[in-house]
């Protein structure tokens, strides 16, 4: 139980510091879907322990919600690139104070 | 209470007695006959003034002159017909036996909130009739004077829409049956007043002396609202009747209360000490509103209301003590500011403030005084009035200068203004027979009766009125010429010397108000009677002392003012006396150290402490704010990747702050 658990919070940690460090739009939306798997691995976890379902269902719904913002999120970065020719996130800076 | 009732005490009045009771007004509603007709002596002057004030200006043109030209007599019918009514009201009520002489007429419900409810009651009473009867009488004379007065005034018709404004306001003030409708009136002469006062707008000084009179008015008229707040909060009701019955349960602190409140409130309206600063300046105004307003009729709406709340004034000893303080302060106020002026109008008004000090006098002293405060009011009424629209024929003749430094033997060019004023002269300082000796010699010999020093204040002022009155005579109408050259002295026009036959008539005859003690008897349904002390003296020996004291007075102005040659300007150099009586007793510099000062002052810090304090706050905290938010819109860069580190940080502290809560 606590390898899974570990596991989960390598990888959320990498994730994160991922999201935090990468410029490229491409990396840090794979570095989010790593956050919410190691999210959905920890869910998964629990539910075997406590032996119900619970964690179970949340890990689907966190998937769908992961595929449904994969679509929309790379359809942004696709139109940003296009006009762009950058995925660079710190190039889109210019919605600000 | 323990105090104060210990104050009565030192001045010596008497304490009332246990279980001395005004009379409870107990009206008898719908008399029928002619009394049904009672709400129109108050609607005719309504009518009048709603005529020349609210309908006259949207007139076409054309007809809108003829009003200009003819409205005063329109104005003037609406006084006399208000006269006739009240005359036929007075001799129908004194066919009445003496029990069933008030009158009661529910007009309809004024308002209604919760518990309380406020009619439009009117109550027609021995006292009410008196006043109607001078109200309407009085006026009327003086409606008529104003005709010839104001003849070339471009603003006659106005003049005359405010002159039954007037009316119409002191009728509803006499007739009404409970105080708010009372407060009513109080405050429509008021706004009478102001507007008279201020008529000739165009003068800076009239329109500085309407406010003054407002605003000092207004003083009053606080302690009259709060009195009227204390009898809904007390008794439940202003009602004369309810509250006249009730007001023996009522415990004596709200008793004490109610009777000072009420002074206040009569102090405002009659120039009482101390706030008897605006009478004198009311003079600004057009004579004729001088004679009716601030000598016959208004100034003496503060001495009706202590008879009318006699029913409290008896149960409270305080209160009558104050009355008989503030009114013996003023007769002598008065009467020396009387000596020091030089302008005719504001002798006479000096006069007038000490008169009224001799009503109040008479009003405070109780069950004995009553009769004679209103006896005094109704002969003063009528001398006074005399006497202010005789130095407006004078006046018109010198060409409106109010001088008297510029006037003298003027009683060959005006014989009638002259002889009619000798008559309200001979009344005023109390010439045995005329009508001021009578109701005079009543009041003296009173408060000589219940407080010795009181009556012998009473009995000096009698002396200065003597002295005052003669020197104005002397200066006006004796002594030699002392005229500005272009001015032509001439007799005034029928219209203003008849009304000053009459009230030079009735200032002759007043007296005959007096026997068989007829005012008293009439009066004994709303005052009461009480057993009154005997003089320390025999009657007879006091007239003969008052008598001399007068004497002496004359005398006294004789050899100061008839024998000398007087100067045309007033000298300078004169005694620290006549200095502070030409400044009015310091009653200005007084108003202004005490309030005026002050107050500027407060409200200078008011101001102070609300632009830097209050705004400083509000103002500061919208800068902190605005400072703030500039410095944090900064976190807004535009980098996705500092959000990111910002949604850590906030998901962290989250993670911190429920493992905080969890492990405690």
């Amino acid at each position: 139980m606590t390898q899974y658990i570990v596991l989960s919070a390598i990888l959320f940690t990498i994730g994160c510091v991922g999201v935090l460090t990468r410029r490229n739009a491409i990396v840090v939306f794979m570095c989010v879907e790593l956050m919410l798997n190691a999210c959905n691995l920890a869910f998964v976890a629990f539910a075997r322990q406590h032996g119900n379902l619970d964690g179970q269902i949340t890990a689907f719904f966190v998937m769908v919600v992961a595929a449904a913002e994969v679509v929309i999120g790379l359809a942004i970065i696709m139109t940003i690139f296009r006009t762009r020719r950058s995925a660079s996130v710190d190039d889109a800076s210019l919605l600000k104070y | 209470m323990n105090l104060l009732s210990h104050s009565a005490l030192l001045v010596g009045l008497p304490m009332a007695e246990e279980g001395a009771h005004a009379p409870v007004v107990a009206p008898d509603m719908g008399a029928g006959g002619v009394f049904d007709l009672l709400w129109l002596v108050i609607a005719l002057p309504v009518l009048g003034a709603v005529l020349l004030l609210g309908v006259a200006p949207f007139l076409p043109p054309s007809l809108r002159a003829t009003v200009d030209k003819h409205g005063h007599l329109l104005g003037t019918a609406m006084a006399a017909l208000s006269f006739v009514l009240s005359l036929v009201l007075f001799v129908t009520l004194l066919g009445r036996d003496a029990e069933e002489r008030q009158i009661g007429q529910q007009l309809w419900t004024w308002f209604e909130t919760g518990s309380l409810t406020v009619g439009m009651d009117l109550l027609y009473d021995p006292l009410a009739a008196l006043f109607l009867l001078l109200i309407t009488g009085v006026g009327s004379l003086i409606h008529v004077y104003a005709i010839g007065y104001m003849e070339h005034d471009p603003r006659r018709r106005r003049f005359f829409g405010y002159l039954n404004l007037f009316v119409a306001a002191m009728l509803t003030l006499v007739l009404s049956a409970n105080f708010v409708g009372l407060f009513l009136g109080w405050e429509g002469v008021g706004l009478a007043s102001y507007l008279l006062i201020g008529f000739w707008q165009h003068k800076p000084s009239a329109a500085a002396a309407a406010k003054k009179a407002f605003v000092i008015n207004r003083v009053g008229d606080i302690g009259l609202s709060l009195a009227i707040a204390l009898m809904f909060a007390t008794f439940g009701t202003t009602d004369f009747g309810a509250v006249s019955e009730l007001a023996g349960e009522a415990d004596q602190g709200t008793l004490n209360a109610l009777g000072l409140l009420l002074l206040l409130g009569a102090c405002g309206k009659s120039a009482q000490v101390p706030l008897q600063a605006w009478l004198l300046d009311a003079m600004e105004g057009p004579t004729p509103v001088s004679a009716l307003i601030h000598a016959a009729t208004m100034v003496t709406a503060g001495v009706y209301l202590v008879v009318r709340a006699n029913f409290i004034y008896e149960l409270t000893p305080v209160a009558q003590t104050a009355v008989v303080v503030v009114a013996t302060v003023t007769l002598l106020w008065g009467a020396i500011l009387g000596c020091a002026k030089d302008d005719i109008k504001k002798a006479l008004a000096g006069s007038t403030m000490s008169q009224i000090g001799y009503m109040m006098l008479a009003a405070g002293l109780g069950p004995a005084g009553y009769p004679y405060a209103i006896f005094h009011l109704l002969t003063h009424g009528f001398f006074k009035a005399n006497m202010f629209l005789g130095a407006g024929s004078v006046m018109h003749g010198m060409n409106d200068d109010v001088d008297m430094r510029h006037y003298g033997a003027l009683r060959k060019a005006m014989p009638v203004t002259f002889l009619t004023f000798a008559m309200g002269y001979l009344a005023i300082i109390g010439f045995p027979g005329f009508s001021g000796f009578w109701s005079k010699d009543r009041i003296i010999e009173t408060a000589l009766a219940e407080n010795l020093l009181v009556g012998i204040l009473a009995l000096l002022g009698a002396g200065i009125t003597a002295f005052y009155m003669t020197r104005l005579m002397l200066m006006t109408f004796f002594t030699s010429k002392r005229w500005e050259e272009d001015v032509h002295p001439h007799e005034s026009p029928r219209v203003m010397t008849v009304p000053l036959i009459v009230l030079a008539a009735l200032s002759v005859l007043g007296g005959v108000l007096l026997l068989g003690d007829w005012i008293k008897t009439w009066l004994e349904p709303v005052t009461g009677t009480v057993e009154h002390h005997e003089p320390p003296l025999p009657a007879i020996v006091i007239t003969l002392i008052i008598t001399a004291v007068v004497a002496i007075g004359v005398a006294a102005a004789w050899f100061l003012v008839g024998r000398r040659e007087i100067p045309r300007e007033a000298p300078r150099d004169v005694s620290f006396a006549t200095r502070a009586a030409r400044a009015d007793l310091y009653g200005d510099a007084i108003n202004d150290a005490v309030v005026v000062r002050p107050g500027a002052g407060l409200v200078g810090g008011l101001t102070a402490f609300d632009r830097h304090g209050v705004d400083g706050a509000v103002e500061g905290g919208s800068l902190a704010v605005g400072g703030l938010s500039s410095t944090l819109r900064r976190v807004q860069n535009g980098f996705v990747r500092s959000y990111a580190l910002s949604l850590l940080g906030g998901a962290l502290l989250v993670v911190l702050a429920l493992l905080a809560v969890n492990l405690r």
